[in-house]
């Protein structure tokens, strides 16, 4: 029973939020419903038993992406009105692929059912008396997806090398260090040692 | 395994079908904004939400972790391509203060 009750409650905040990103007027609006959706989300994780990727869920998305989003909302200085026009007959080709979508998954996931064929399982979820979603999922992680692992920490530092050349800007009235031009300046070029008598001054 | 699933009140189809209403709102949110680029990245990050939902949801009632690896693996992608995306559309309107689809057609030549 607490259970519906959960499951009604965070899936309608869910489906509700995203209705709320995707109309909302104020972008700003929309990146914080994104963030509503991907609470109610890592709930519905959690009533799945996946608990290390509901709490990574809230951590990588509310923590990252969604802080992302808001700063080049924010920084950016983007007029929404206009970006608004034409939105009735966007919205009628919209209504016309979501609909038969929304259609065919409903269909498709009323009449469906599993076989009674036991399917194969490729790595068991072990009790979770003894081994908790967190020590299962490194168990799993860490030896027989290590390549995976790997490739999407590539993936990951791709992604960081790329965002960070393509928005690092050089000014050219910056007044930077040149390291060259200071190590090839000769001492004798620039320095002149005088002997000055007493009392006749500098010229 | 079957039959635990039909005793249980909320079933493995709920959340299917949870995950296809957001498949479909992150689709109508791609029509629906179609010349506001930042929209559009949000929309396709609700997409892979439902993505990650439906692996979830098979991982959880086939008692098998990949499923809930292979989410993990979608989680960084998207991570990195909300990162790429952002930092283009950076680039992009620095270039031509503005960030209308119809603008984006440098490569047609």
């Amino acid at each position: 029973m607490i259970e519906a009750i959960f499951f009604y409650v965070f899936s309608a905040v869910l489906i509700g939020s995203a209705a709320w990103v995707i109309s909302s007027r104020n972008p700003v609006h929309s990146v914080l419903a994104l963030i509503l959706a991907f609470f109610n989300a890592a709930g519905l994780f959690v009533m799945l038993g996946a608990e290390f990727l509901a709490m990574i869920m809230v951590i990588v998305y509310v923590g990252a992406v969604a802080v992302l989003f808001l700063f080049v909302v924010m920084m950016l200085d983007i007029d929404f009105v206009k970006l608004k026009a034409g939105l009735v007959k966007n919205a009628f080709v919209g209504f016309i692929v979501g609909g038969v979508l929304l259609a065919e998954f409903v269909w498709m996931y009323l009449r469906w059912g599993m076989s009674q064929v036991t399917p194969h399982v490729m790595m068991p979820t072990p009790d979770m008396a003894q081994v908790n979603n967190t020590q299962a999922l490194g168990m799993v992680l860490y030896t027989h997806y290590v390549y995976l692992f790997q490739i999407s920490g590539l993936i990951l530092l791709v992604a960081m090398i790329g965002a960070i050349t393509l928005t690092h800007r050089r000014r050219p009235d910056n007044r930077t260090q040149k390291v060259a031009i200071q190590v090839a300046r000769n001492p004798k070029d620039v320095l002149k040692v005088e002997k000055i008598t007493s009392g006749s001054g500098v010229h | 395994m079957l039959e635990q699933a039909q005793h249980m009140q909320i079933g493995m189809q709920h959340f299917l079908l949870v995950s296809g209403m957001l498949f479909t709102l992150g689709v109508f949110g791609i029509f629906l904004n179609r010349r506001n680029v930042i929209i559009i990245l949000m929309s396709i990050e609700l997409i892979l939400l439902s993505v990650n939902l439906n692996l979830v949801t098979f991982s959880a009632h086939l008692h098998d972790l990949t499923g809930q690896v292979f989410s993990m693996f979608i989680l960084t992608v998207a991570a990195a391509e909300a990162a790429i995306g952002l930092a283009i559309l950076v680039v992009f309107f620095r270039n031509r203060d503005s960030i209308a689809v119809e603008d984006i057609s440098a490569l047609k030549g």
